[in-house]
């Protein structure tokens, strides 16, 4: 049986997701996350063991396009519906630390 | 200063595992049909994917899966079914919060490549993702942690990259420099990437770490980032190593973290602990079906594949029976060809490489394999000396001609043998003691006198004596 998922665990998810939670729906969603979990946990009974992984629902592969440019976006239009533009880029708060 | 240059500290090995990030060279991107290109004014190459509007979809481009299998092959890793996954994290340049990556199924796993001295070193997967857009940091000196804000242009998300992942088998910045640079000549020559480092289509991150020599464990180990060039990437190295040596030194221990390079101070600072480290919660993207390319598409793949710089350097030294590192800037400069036909029309292989290697850095210009040939040919008979074949050399390459011809122009013509044996004879007349010391010296002795008659020749001929034929003349003489 799988550890059940506890309060720290989805205060710490909320913060991955940038999500404000309460501590009313710290509670509510520990409860609920913890029933998906439990039913998910359903199929460790299940023998498994010759079945493939499954990558995608749909029965399907190599979905490709050939190599061809198409439209690109007006750049004007693109950027007036940003908040804030400076010399034709998106000007964006200060970031804190470098991209992973 | 020794050790600055070679990175070797006594008593520890450096243990280097590289991440090498190649922009490939299609058309569009990864996802979409917007153009791969570079350079472009601002926002221009973008489209609703690149920017991660809600509702566009990504449709993953073939030709980055070919160029991709063509790495995978090139690098003699196993190509096989593969899926895309979602790279959580919240950062500008990649505007819909998510890198599509390839995370527990990449589409190649498991290669080598060979350095330039034949060593292999392990490649533990290539795999496909999209790169991300670029943000230029603006007020407080330009520094990261300062900025003011940032600006974002978005024309290189969704570039598609390929991510080599080398295994730590590297051990001195020499060996990362070279890795690096034999990992260029093929992406260039399968046609997968420029492997520009100025332009940023190919990137390096660096895992260091040190242990004792004799210990079988690796130590803990940093990643470094911002290396924009393979001078860079030696110097972090070098820095890196010693950083952890003198911790390790002095009693302390060696944190896991991600470090940043700076070029300016020559050295790493930390960015992040492992405890800061990113959870990206990988999942698999569901707007992308698995790519499972058949056997038939690999094969044509394979089969289309050119000359690899490692066989060609094989080749090249078979033909010419030297070792394979003594050819590298031969076949790194796309010379071989030339090589290998001067060598047919008659020139000697060994005089033939020495002269591509040393002399010919700036290109072939007007040389031709038939008149590379000739020259060579005049050198070994002793019509010209080394000296004088490389200044002809250079004449050829810069306006071509008849190398006997040029070699005239330029007054080097051949000594008579004969003349040259009474000029030497002349000067064993003139210092008898040194000519005494010559015959009755030991090995060294004579080395050290033939050298100060050679001297003397060469006085005496305005340098147009062969050495070569000036020994064989005194060692017949000190016969007599």
């Amino acid at each position: 049986m799988t550890e059940r998922i506890t309060r720290e665990d989805v205060a710490h998810v909320a913060e991955l997701a940038r999500l404000s939670l309460d501590q009313d729906e710290l509670d509510a969603f520990t409860s609920q996350l913890a029933d998906v979990l439990d039913h998910a946990a359903d199929l460790d009974a299940l023998d498994l063991d010759e079945v493939p992984p499954t990558a995608h629902p749909l029965p399907l592969r190599n979905v490709l396009r050939p190599d061809v440019v198409g439209e690109t976006s007006d750049r004007a239009e693109v950027l007036a519906a940003a908040p804030s533009v400076e010399e034709d880029q998106f000007r964006v708060p200060p970031v804190l630390g470098e991209a992973p | 200063m020794r050790e600055e240059l070679t990175g070797v500290i006594p008593g520890w090995e450096t243990v280097i595992g590289l991440e090498v990030h190649a922009e490939l060279a299609t058309a569009t991107k990864l996802f979409s049909g917007a153009p791969n290109r570079f350079g472009g004014e601002p926002n221009t190459n973008v489209d609703p994917v690149s920017l991660g509007l809600p509702g566009s979809l990504p449709v993953l481009n073939e030709q980055a899966v070919e160029l991709a299998i063509r790495v995978g092959l090139a690098l003699n890793c196993r190509v096989q079914p593969s899926v895309f996954a979602r790279k959580n994290y919240f950062y500008p340049d990649m505007p819909k919060d998510f890198q599509i990556s390839q995370y527990d199924l990449p589409i190649n796993e498991e290669g080598w490549l060979e350095l330039p001295d034949g060593r292999r070193i392990g490649i533990e997967r290539a795999h496909l993702e999209e790169d991300t857009g670029k943000s230029t940091h603006v007020g407080g000196g330009g520094r990261i942690h300062e900025a003011g804000y940032s600006l974002v242009d978005y024309n290189r998300a969704g570039v598609p990259l390929i991510e080599i992942v080398g295994a730590p088998d590297l051990r001195s910045p020499e060996d990362a420099r070279a890795y690096v640079g034999e990992l260029r000549s093929i992406l260039v020559a399968i046609g997968a990437s420029d492997g520009k480092m100025e332009e940023g289509s190919m990137r390096v991150d660096c895992n260091v770490s040190v242990r004792p020599i004799g210990q079988a464990e690796f130590g803990t180990r940093c990643e470094i980032k911002n290396i924009n060039s393979l001078r860079s990437l030696g110097r972090a190295i070098t820095y890196e190593a010693q950083r952890q040596v003198d911790l390790l030194a002095s009693g302390e221990a060696v944190e896991q973290q991600t470090r940043h390079w700076d070029e300016d101070e020559g050295r790493t600072h930390k960015l992040r602990s492992k405890e800061e480290a990113f959870d990206y919660r990988y999942f698999p993207e569901p707007d992308l079906v698995p790519v499972d390319p058949s056997e038939e598409w690999i094969t044509e793949i394979r089969d289309a594949l050119p000359m690899l710089p490692r066989e060609r350097r094989h080749r090249l030294a078979e033909v010419a029976n030297v070792e394979t590192a003594s050819v590298v800037l031969t076949v790194e400069r796309g010379m071989d060809d030339l090589a290998f036909e001067a060598i047919a029309a008659g020139g000697d292989a060994g005089r033939v490489i020495v002269h591509v290697e040393n002399n010919l850095a700036d290109g072939a210009g007007a040389l031709d394999a038939e008149s590379f040939a000739t020259l060579v040919a005049m050198e070994v008979r002793g019509d010209l000396t080394a000296t004088q074949a490389k200044t002809v050399l250079a004449a050829l390459v810069a306006e071509g001609g008849d190398p006997a011809e040029v070699a005239a122009s330029m007054g080097f013509e051949a000594m008579d043998t004969e003349e040259l044996e009474a000029l030497v004879e002349r000067l064993i007349d003139e210092y008898a003691e040194d000519w005494a010391a010559f015959i009755a010296g030991d090995d060294k002795e004579r080395k050290k006198k033939s050298g100060f008659f050679v001297g003397q020749v060469m006085k005496a001929t305005n340098g147009q004596a062969d050495g070569r034929i000036v020994n064989e003349i005194m060692s017949r003489l000190a016969l007599d």
